[in-house]
Order: C-alpha cells, then sequence, then structure tokens
C-alpha cells in the first residue's frame, strides 16, 4: 500500500498527536491535499491511550532503546547537488524513567479462560514472576497468544539475562522501597506477597468493610481489551476551546463524552467532595448554612468579578489565598476554592485565581454539575475523531511510517520534500512536524520540562458515594513549599478505560524529580498496596493498589519555534501534551499554525449539512443520507458516484 | 466534473424550503378537511384515527382532534373484540408518547392519556410512573408531567412515601421546583395525619424541623429563590380555622341584632343558615348585611320585633347558631341597658389569623433566628426581609412592633417596586396592633391617627366601636365594609385623602363626623350619609368642593337632617 503513495501533497504532517490532528483536519477541510503520518503503529502519540496489554508492550518498547533497526532505504542517494538534508530522530525519547509495579495477586485461577481477543501486542511485561511455580496457566496464555500472532515473545518465567528488565519480587514489608536500578535505569517490579497461602480468604472487617473483590493480576490480563489507559491526564472544559472546537467543527459526532461526577478536595489527611453547584452546597451536609451563604454569595461574585473592582482592587499585589482570607471564607472554604475550584498554586496571583475560579463556574452546568468532561474509552480518542475527519475530507493516513529526513532547498532555503522509510520521496509546501520527531541536533538548544505521571489500577473508590460509577478529580496540594500540587482523576469502568470492578486513576505533577519520587508520596497518601493479610483497619478503609506505572513525559509545550536549530521556514513544529488540566495549549497551537501557513482560510469551519450538498452535474438531487458517505465514496471511487 | 463537493447557495436553500413548508401546509389542510368532513357525516373510523395522528403528530396542540379521536375510540370500544382493542390502546399509547416528545408540554396530550388510562380496565400504572419519570429526567419542572404524576400516584395508587422519596430526588437536583415542593406540602399530611382534635393539615414537629432544615438550606443557598421561601411559609401556616362566631351584639335603640364571623359568608341560601333563638324559641327574621349588598360577608345583622326587646322582663337570651359552620354565640340583654354583646377576647384567641403560625413558638423563634443570620449576609434579600416581619407578627405582633416597622421601612427601599403592597400590609398590622391595644385596654374608643395607614382592613373587629379616629394618615377612601361599625358615635378623618364614603352609610349612632382637609370634589359624594340618621355634626373645611358656587344650599338640601355644616 505504501509503495503506491502519491508523491504531491500540500501539506505533510508527521505524529498523530492532538495538535497535529487537529491540524490535519483544518487543513484537508479547507481543500489541502494532507499526507498524515506516524512511524508508530498506533494513533495519538504521546496522547494515545491503550488497552492494558498495549501499554505493557508500549512500555516495553520505549525501555528497549536499541530496538532493532529495520532495515530502512538508505536516502543520501535522494539528495541533490542543490539540497540538503535534515534527519529526524529515529526513536521517541520523550518517556523516562519508567517503573512498573504489580501488587494484584498472581496467584492463577484455573477457572480463568480468555474471553477476550486474541492479545496482539503481549509483551514481556504481561506475566510478571512470582517465586512460586504456579505460573502455568499464565505461561499458556502466552503460549496461545504467540500462536495466534507469531509475535516473538521474551522467555516468561525467569528474569531477562539481557539486564535491561529486571523483574524483581519483593516482599510485602519492603513494597515500595526496595528497587534496583538496571540496564537503561527502567525497573520493572513487581510485589507480591509475602504471605503465600493462595487459598487465605481475604480477611475482612465485616462491620464497616464492604466486601471487597478480589481482582487478580491474571484478570487484569483477561480483561486487557476493558482498559484504556491515557498516557496523558487530561480534561475537558465544558466551555473550553476544544469542545467549542469539536461541536463547531462537527467532529464531536465521533466521540462520546461523560461528566464528571464529582470535585473532590484532600484536606487534614481526608477526601472529600467539594460542593462547587448550586445543586452540590444545597445538599452538602458537610457545609453549615451560612459557609453555603458565604460560598454561594462568593462563586456568584466570581462569575461576573470584573463588573465588582472595588471588591478585589485593593489585593491585586496579594496572592489569591491571602484575598480569600479577606472574604470571610472559612479555612475550608478556602481550601476547596484555592485547590479545587480555582486549581491554582497558593502563590498565584489574586486576579489568575479569580479568573480561573470563574472559568470553572463558566463551565459548570453546560453538560453536567461539573465543569468537566471526559471522553469515552480515553483521551487517546479525540487526536483519532480528528483525524477521521480529515479523511473525510480526502486526508491519507500512514501509521508504522517513517520519516528518514526533510529535503531542503539550498538557495531558498524552504523545504521541498521528505524522504520516507522505503525511500520515497514525497514533494510537499507544507510540513509540519510533532517535536519528539526533531533529532538532537536540531534541539540542542532545548531545555525540557518533565510531566510525572502515574497509573494505578485500584479497586475501590478514593471517596465510597452511593453509586459506584463516579469519575473524580482531587487536586493534592504540595506537600512542602517547592514542591507541586498533584492532580488526581479517578475513572470508573463505565468511562470505559477499565474493567469491571477497578478503578484507573491518573496522576500527573510537573517534575522535580522522577516520576515516582514526585507522586510516590500521594499515592501512599491514599492508597495502600493491595495484599492478602490482614492490615490494620485504618488502612483497608484504602482503596489498594493493584498495578502501578510511574513514568516521566517530556512537556515540550513553552519551546518557543526559534529555539529550533536550522528549521525552513515552512516547516511547523507541533508540541507534545503539556501539564495543564485542559486542551486548551494543543488547539490554540493549531489555530495559530494553521492561520500562520493559511491566513486567509477559516479554521475548522461547520461541514455542510448533508441535504444542502448537491454534485455537479447531478441536477441538484442530494439523495445523501449522509455527508461522510458521500465524500468517502468520492475518496475511493469518482466513478461510482454517479446514479 | 462529476462528484466534486458543492454546497448550495444560500437562496437554493431557502427555496427549497419555502417548497417543502407548502407541501407541508397543503397536507395539513387537506388532512384536517377530511378529518372534519368524516366527523360530521359520523364516520367514526379508524381512518380517522389515521388522519388525526399524521396532523397530531405535527402538531399535539389542535385540541378538537383530541376530542375526534376520544370520539372514535369510544365508538370502537363498542364495537371491537378484547384483543383488538388492547393492540388499540397500545398503538394509542405509543403514539401518545411520540406527541409528547414533539410538545412535552401539550395539555391536550397529557389530557388525552389520562382519559385513555382511565378507560382501561387493566391499566400499567408502573409503565406511566416510568414515563413521568423519564420525562421529569429531561425538565424536572415540567408541571404538566406533574400534573400527570400526581393523578398516577393517585391511582395506582403509590404510597406517599414513595412520592415523597421522589420529590426529594427532584430537589436534590435543582431546588427551584414548585411542583415538587408543592407535591411535598400535599404529601405530608397525608403521611402524618393528626390527631381528629389536632389542626388539620399541621406536622408534627420532628417533621417540620426536618422540613424547615431542608428549606433553610435552600434559601441559604440562594437566597433569591422564591420557591423555597413559598414552602417555609406554606410550612409555618396553619391550616385555615373553621367557622366562627366573633361578636353578637343587641341594640335596643335599634331594635338590631349584629353577628360578626371569622370569615366572611353568605347567611340565607341553602342550607347555610344562621338560626336565631331568642329566650329559648326560635325567631324568624331576615337576615341583611350592613351596607344591604347581598354577598359574602363578615357581618349580618337583623331586625327585631318589639316584643323580644320588651324591657319589662329582667332579661332577653340571644342566642344565634351558624348551621354550616356548627358554631354559636349568645349574648343576654339585661333590664334597663341600651345594648348587650358577646365576643371573643383578643387573648382567647388570636384576633387575627397570622400568615405564620405553629404550635411551638420555640420553632418560630429559631427560625427567626436564622433569618435574621441571613438578613445580616444578605441585607438587601427581600424575601428574608419580609419572613422576618411574618415571624415577628406571628412570635409577639406588639413586642416587635417597633422593629417591624423599621423592616418595613427597609424592605420598601429595597423592593421599591411593591412599594403600595407592603404600605397596605403596613397598614394592616398597624390597624391589627391598635385593635389589640384597644381590646387589653377594654375601652371602645380607637385612636389611628398618625399613623400613615393607606388602607382600612379589619373593620369587622370594630363593631362595638363608639369613637374612631383616623386623622393625618394616607387613606383615600372610608371602604363599604365601615358600615360595620355599629355602634360609632364619633368619626374623624380629617388631613386624608378622602375621595369617596361609600362607608358612611347607615351607621345607626353616627352623630360626628370631620372630614376636614381631604379629597372631596362634589357634593353629591355626600349623598351616603343622609341615610345616618343621628349625624348633626359635619366638618367638611378644606375639601375642593367648599370652593364651588351654592355647595352650602346643595347640601342642606342633600343632608336636610344635619344641624350643622361646616365648610
Amino acid at each position: 500500500m505504501a509503495d503506491s503513495l502519491p508523491t504531491e501533497f500540500d501539506v505533510v504532517i508527521i505524529g498523530t498527536g492532538l495538535p497535529e490532528s487537529i491540524l490535519a483536519a483544518a487543513c484537508s477541510r479547507s481543500g489541502q491535499r494532507v499526507l498524515h503520518l506516524d512511524s508508530r503503529s498506533y494513533y495519538g502519540g504521546n496522547w494515545a491511550s491503550f488497552s492494558f496489554s498495549g501499554l505493557l508492550s508500549w512500555l516495553e518498547y520505549q525501555q528497549n532503546s536499541d530496538i532493532v533497526e529495520e532495515s530502512t532505504a538508505s536516502w543520501q542517494g535522494l539528495i541533490h547537488e542543490t539540497e540538503e538534508a535534515i534527519t529526524l530522530r529515529k526513536k521517541d525519547e520523550s518517556i523516562q524513567h519508567i517503573e512498573v509495579f504489580c501488587y494484584a495477586s498472581q496467584d492463577m485461577d484455573d477457572n480463568i479462560e480468555e474471553t477476550d481477543a486474541l492479545q496482539k501486542n503481549t509483551s514481556s511485561v504481561t506475566s510478571s514472576t512470582t517465586t512460586k511455580p504456579l505460573n502455568s496457566a499464565c505461561l499458556s496464555e502466552e503460549t496461545h497468544s504467540l500462536y495466534a500472532t507469531g509475535h516473538e515473545l521474551p522467555a516468561k518465567g525467569t528474569p531477562k539475562s539481557d539486564g535491561e528488565i529486571s523483574l524483581e519480587v519483593t516482599d510485602v514489608e519492603d513494597t515500595l522501597a526496595k528497587e534496583k536500578y538496571c540496564g537503561d535505569k527502567t525497573c520493572i517490579h513487581t510485589v507480591s506477597d509475602g504471605d503465600k497461602d493462595e487459598n487465605k480468604p481475604i480477611e475482612e472487617d465485616n462491620t464497616d468493610q464492604p466486601k471487597r473483590n478480589k481482582i487478580t493480576y491474571s484478570q487484569i490480563v483477561k480483561e486487557s481489551r476493558r482498559f484504556n489507559i491515557d498516557l496523558v491526564s487530561k480534561l475537558l472544559y465544558s466551555q473550553g476551546l476544544l469542545i467549542d472546537l469539536l461541536i463547531k467543527s462537527n467532529v464531536s459526532r465521533y466521540a462520546e463524552f461523560k461528566n464528571v461526577t464529582r470535585i473532590l478536595a484532600f484536606r487534614e489527611g481526608k477526601v472529600e467532595q467539594v460542593p462547587c453547584s448550586r445543586a452540590d452546597v444545597f445538599n452538602s451536609k458537610e457545609l453549615t448554612m451560612v459557609e453555603k451563604r458565604i460560598l454561594m454569595k462568593f462563586l456568584t461574585f466570581c462569575l461576573d468579578y470584573e463588573q465588582h473592582p472595588d471588591q478585589y482592587q485593593a489585593f491585586v499585589q496579594c496572592s489569591f489565598s491571602e484575598y480569600l482570607q479577606t472574604k470571610k471564607l472559612t479555612p475550608n472554604l478556602q481550601h476547596f476554592v484555592l485547590h479545587s475550584i480555582a486549581m491554582t498554586e497558593s502563590s498565584c496571583s489574586t486576579i489568575d485565581g479569580l479568573k480561573a475560579t470563574k472559568n470553572f463556574l463558566r463551565c459548570l452546568g453546560r453538560f453536567g454539575n461539573t465543569p468537566f468532561l471526559f471522553p469515552l474509552y480515553g483521551q487517546g480518542e479525540i487526536p483519532q475523531c480528528f483525524c477521521r475527519m480529515c479523511a473525510v475530507f480526502g486526508g491519507i493516513y500512514c501509521l508504522r511510517h517513517k520519516v528518514q529526513c526533510l529535503v531542503v532547498d539550498k538557495e531558498s532555503g524552504r523545504c521541498k520534500a521528505i524522504i520516507d522509510h522505503l525511500g520515497q520521496r514525497i514533494n510537499a509546501k507544507y510540513f509540519i512536524v510533532e517535536d519528539s520527531y526533531l533529532s538532537e541536533e536540531t534541539c540542542s538548544n532545548i531545555q525540557y520540562k518533565q510531566i510525572s505521571r502515574a497509573v494505578l489500577i485500584t479497586d475501590q473508590s478514593i471517596l465510597k458515594a452511593d453509586s459506584d460509577q463516579q469519575i473524580s478529580i482531587l487536586v493534592v496540594p504540595p506537600v512542602e513549599s517547592g514542591t507541586c500540587a498533584v492532580r488526581v482523576t479517578e475513572l470508573c469502568s463505565s468511562t470505559m478505560t477499565c474493567m469491571k470492578d477497578t478503578y484507573l486513576v491518573h496522576l500527573i505533577c510537573s517534575s522535580s524529580k522522577t516520576a515516582r519520587e514526585d507522586l510516590e508520596l500521594v499515592v501512599k497518601k491514599l492508597f495502600t498496596p493491595f495484599t492478602e493479610t490482614e492490615i490494620d483497619k485504618e488502612e483497608l478503609t484504602k482503596p489498594r493498589l493493584l498495578w502501578a506505572l510511574y513514568f516521566n513525559m517530556r512537556d515540550s509545550s513553552g519551546i518557543s519555534r526559534s529555539s529550533y536549530n536550522g528549521l525552513p521556514s515552512n516547516v511547523y513544529v507541533c508540541s507534545g501534551p503539556d501539564c495543564g488540566l485542559g486542551n486548551e495549549h494543543a488547539v490554540k497551537q493549531a489555530e495559530t499554525l494553521f492561520q500562520e501557513i493559511f491566513p486567509n482560510e477559516e479554521f475548522c469551519p461547520p461541514p455542510p449539512n448533508p441535504e444542502d450538498i448537491i454534485f455537479d452535474g447531478d441536477d441538484k438531487q442530494p439523495e445523501a443520507p449522509g455527508t461522510n458517505n458521500i465524500i468517502m465514496a468520492k475518496l475511493d471511487s469518482s466513478d461510482e458516484v454517479k446514479t | 466534473m462529476h462528484g466534486r463537493l458543492k454546497v448550495k447557495t444560500s437562496e437554493e436553500q431557502a427555496e427549497a424550503k419555502r417548497l417543502e413548508r407548502e407541501q407541508k401546509l397543503k397536507l395539513y389542510q387537506s388532512a384536517t378537511q377530511t378529518v372534519f368532513q368524516k366527523r360530521q357525516a359520523g364516520e367514526l373510523d379508524e381512518s380517522v384515527l389515521e388522519l388525526t395522528s399524521q396532523i397530531l403528530g405535527a402538531n399535539p396542540d389542535f385540541a378538537t382532534l383530541w376530542n375526534c379521536r376520544r370520539e372514535v375510540l369510544q365508538q370502537l370500544e363498542a364495537q371491537k373484540s378484547p384483543e383488538e382493542l388492547a393492540a388499540l390502546v397500545k398503538t394509542e399509547l405509543g403514539f401518545l408518547e411520540s406527541c409528547l416528545r414533539v410538545n412535552p408540554k401539550s395539555y391536550g396530550t397529557w389530557h388525552h392519556r389520562c382519559w385513555l388510562l382511565g378507560r382501561l380496565p387493566e391499566p400499567n400504572w408502573a409503565r406511566e410512573l416510568e414515563l413521568c419519570a423519564r420525562f421529569l429526567e429531561v425538565d424536572e419542572r415540567n408541571f404538566h408531567c406533574w400534573d400527570y404524576r400526581r393523578f398516577v400516584a393517585a391511582q395506582a395508587p403509590v404510597p406517599p412515601a414513595e412520592e415523597l422519596a421522589f420529590t426529594d430526588s427532584l430537589i436534590t437536583r435543582n431546588f427551584s421546583n414548585y411542583s415538587s415542593w408543592h407535591y411535598r406540602s400535599c404529601l405530608l399530611p397525608q403521611l402524618h395525619p393528626q390527631p381528629d382534635s389536632g389542626p388539620q393539615g399541621r406536622l408534627p414537629e420532628d417533621v417540620l424541623l426536618k422540613e424547615l432544615e431542608l428549606v433553610q438550606n435552600a434559601f441559604f443557598t440562594d437566597p433569591n429563590d422564591q420557591s423555597a421561601w413559598f414552602y417555609h411559609r406554606w410550612l409555618l401556616g396553619r391550616a385555615d380555622p373553621q367557622d366562627a362566631l366573633r361578636c353578637l351584639h343587641v341594640s335596643r335603640d335599634e331594635a338590631c341584632l349584629t353577628v360578626s364571623f371569622s370569615r366572611p359568608v353568605l347567611v340565607g341560601s341553602g342550607t347555610e343558615t344562621l338560626l336565631l333563638i331568642v329566650d329559648k324559641s326560635p325567631l324568624a327574621v331576615e337576615w341583611r348585611t350592613p351596607d344591604g349588598r347581598t354577598r359574602p360577608s363578615h357581618v349580618w345583622l337583623c331586625d327585631l320585633p318589639a316584643a323580644s326587646l320588651n324591657d319589662q322582663l329582667p332579661q332577653h337570651t340571644f342566642r344565634v347558631i351558624w348551621t354550616a359552620g356548627d358554631a354559636q354565640k349568645e349574648c343576654v340583654l339585661l333590664k334597663g341597658r341600651r345594648e348587650g354583646w358577646c365576643r371573643d377576647s383578643a387573648t382567647d384567641e388570636q384576633l387575627f389569623r397570622c400568615e405564620l403560625s405553629v404550635e411551638k413558638s420555640t420553632v418560630l423563634q429559631s427560625e427567626l433566628e436564622s433569618c435574621k443570620e441571613l438578613q445580616e449576609l444578605e441585607p438587601e434579600n427581600k424575601w428574608c426581609l419580609l419572613t422576618i416581619i411574618l415571624l415577628m407578627r406571628a412570635l409577639d405582633p406588639l413586642l416587635y412592633e417597633k422593629e417591624t416597622l423599621q423592616y418595613f421601612q427597609t424592605l420598601k427601599a429595597v423592593d421599591p417596586m411593591r412599594a403600595a403592597y407592603l404600605d397596605d400590609l403596613r397598614s394592616k398590622f398597624l390597624l391589627e396592633n391598635s385593635v389589640l391595644k384597644m381590646e387589653y385596654a377594654e375601652v371602645r374608643v380607637l385612636h389611628l391617627g398618625h399613623k400613615d395607614l393607606t388602607v382600612l382592613c379589619h373593620l369587622e373587629q370594630l363593631l362595638l366601636v363608639t369613637h374612631l379616629d383616623l386623622s393625618h394618615n394616607r387613606l383615600r377612601a372610608l371602604p363599604p365594609a365601615l358600615a360595620a361599625l355599629r355602634c360609632l358615635e364619633v368619626l374623624q378623618a380629617n388631613d386624608n385623602a378622602i375621595e369617596s364614603l361609600d362607608g358612611v352609610t347607615s351607621l345607626p349612632r353616627l352623630q360626628e363626623l370631620s372630614l376636614c382637609n381631604n379629597r372631596l370634589r362634589q357634593s353629591t359624594l355626600l349623598q351616603p350619609l343622609a341615610s345616618c340618621p343621628r349625624l348633626a355634626l359635619l366638618h367638611l373645611q378644606g375639601n375642593p368642593l367648599c370652593q364651588a358656587v351654592g355647595t352650602s344650599e346643595h347640601l342642606a338640601e342633600l343632608l336636610p337632617s344635619v344641624n350643622s355644616i361646616l365648610t
């Protein structure tokens, strides 16, 4: 298929992250011939979502630095004398410090049969070792997938000898404490239960503990497809740029969303729900009557604070937290406003705090009682939706398609073409490249920020409620000054991102150390590692960790275009995900770049109504059931279209 | 070039729309016509159902067509087998649902559903409840659906506790919901019936306190939401009192007996009659109102025959019985006395029905406290201010009089749109206070001067007053109800803005009337005074009519029996 790629395009886009995908849709929608490439086998780049086994193979890929280079055609011979080449990076290096911990019981239940579809991407990490020779079921499962897919799998049941990945078994006593760094600074931990009696029932305190379902690792693997694990941790503001764009461009038809159900706060060691809407305040049992009034009054004021400068003018020099202290708000209300509603750092200025609060309130009530939406099946759906829009309007897609270099015309200094891994030269007018594809040489002046991420699979919600299907967001304020607040998002199974009876928890903060160092403290506060032995009651009330992953992701959002070395003017750079909660940065970047490239074109205008579409020479007889069909048909074979 | 995407221009779009609409209109009109023709011809068959479906499906508010459908269905009921009918009903229910999706607030559609469900031998009420829940999910304030839900809940029947839980869930979602609060006010008395002796419609204290907490949550969250305040007032209010006779008065001079009721009643019609028993034997009398109009009135009177007022006997006993309200009262006229009366004392039972009243004043007191707390936070909230005033009145009108007046002032400033209403309310409260004070002092003289009154009310309570001072107020009329003051001898109403004197009529004992500095423009306005037999002194200085030529002559002609008219 790739052999027959056309060689002339208007725009070539490399990378399928959110800004690139939005740009692809916008370009294609405005009539440009778009070629959209990604060297990876999946859409989304660092914005992707994976099934559990998909994530494991992603991890493995990230950790193997020197993957056997597929044979690539040499490109040097394709460069003319009047041209020079800018090579692109061969391997993405935006992910670092990966650490995996497995707490779920490794005991294999013989009744488990793999009902899931064949796992194509099962990798070494899927079945971690235990010290017991009990892994036969697991092994047979692996064999099964091995048979089915013919993928090469590393040997199971023994630590890899080459030292790249080490499987470590630790006892419960030193759960998180012990780890070995080996090889490429990555390390896989398997924390298994110290007590090996698998027949021992979980000791439950029946008086105040509901029966907990025991989820085993093999169940997680078996239900791998139920998981859609995001690499980024983001939500959509109900009135944010991305929602506006999705609606305006009608891309929203490709996705489904759920409203976040709760805003939580972590105060004095306890998780509590933050009343932020009118209904929440009314129903809150925690607030006194007077607190209700004061909170509502303050929030109502924030909604149009610009109209009442007298209320804050004197405090513009102060921090937002100092300002809140002057507003008669009780300490818990101050905490709610500062950390859960404005979601700002304590040092943020009064004006910024008011702005953030207003934005939160503005988004409230559009789709539900909280200001945020989460896309079903994960954030990774969103870039794909834009790609689909691009394809509907004629864009061509190739995954697993590497680009070796950009070809620059020496005289004009403009980029003319790319050369792909097959040695094909593809010409275009404009080139859009995701940051992680740029070579070290191009990026040599750049100091990247880092994002610390954790992904947890747990057995219970951090705040139990009547319904177990809750989507919650929680900001844990910095423990000590100098560290960052940690944002926690807990997803339930109805978001289609995790299996029944589990929760998928994302943690994020901007890095000061490695992800685990940044986030472990918060994880320990909120969760307790899974064990089958009796632990004290206080610990039992916390949700238990079944599996945890830490990693650092590069944050290229703040990099200015001019920092890159020697890029031709018609090569545009998109950044990877930022640390923010919303997707505002990606949308803004896509729109800015689009306006730069096509100053006279509208950015993602609404598509025409199906009934308004006519074909030339068709005598105004639209009989289209839907836009897509027609345009798709056009793409496929224009001869067939005419009735 | 084939298959190229092209989008219609806006003119083309408009034209296509126009054509489409024209076509629709034609279809609509012809279908309507056919239905009417068939109905006229009595052809009420299934084709009418089909045709009306087409029209109602697009416009469910066509009431005549729903009537048409009912006629057809009634006809078919007689003709079809039970199986066929069941199928017909099923289609009809489905059709109604599709109409409700077109317009969830269609009167005709909901009514038709009530009608249909009411006729079914085995209606599936559970399904109907589910339907209501769905529609209220979409719009929790759809009062049409609330109406229907109450109908279903009554028919099913659904236990009130379940319905109460349902209102809970909707109030939780959005408490600005009159329907939900209202439904609670219907369900709670059903759930907690009072023992027979207790006042009907009241709640036991623990329930009341829980409801008060709920509603306080609402108005502390959003004090500008009216629905919560209205529910609050219902909670603290009391049920209508039973009819009572407040006062009975016999006058020997006028040979007249006067009765005042706790509410306006119509005497003499049907079974609701007022029986008079004089000295243990019934006496047939003609009852009339003081102003002569036959309509519900607080005060009714009758003439007594000379025999029942014979001054030779030591005493006469008069008993009146109000058959409709099972109320009675008795008074005695002693030998040598000009009059006799019996009345409820102000302390026996509260004279004036306050809007708020619960058994325990501690509840009211704590409500007052929390409202004051809210008022501190929201000094300009009119609902809060008004509730404070009402609570103070219910607790102790005289103790809080001064404070109440201050709150009235604040309230008028923050709610200028309702200034006139507030003035009237304030007048009412002041008048009530004055009457209370008079009652405590046990006098028959009432001073209402310099009180800024804008309206006179509770005049039926002043049956026994002989001297009334209304001077220096903002009154614009002496209203017809004034005619109830059967004992009034002196009336001072100087320095008001009085333009009419309709109420100064047939006052048997009125001797002196002062109306200086008012707005009486024509001497004909004084016509009612002619019916006051004892009027001797009339002050009219400072009225516009004094400037007119020939006023004195005209007045002398109009009121020949008045000795002295000062202009």
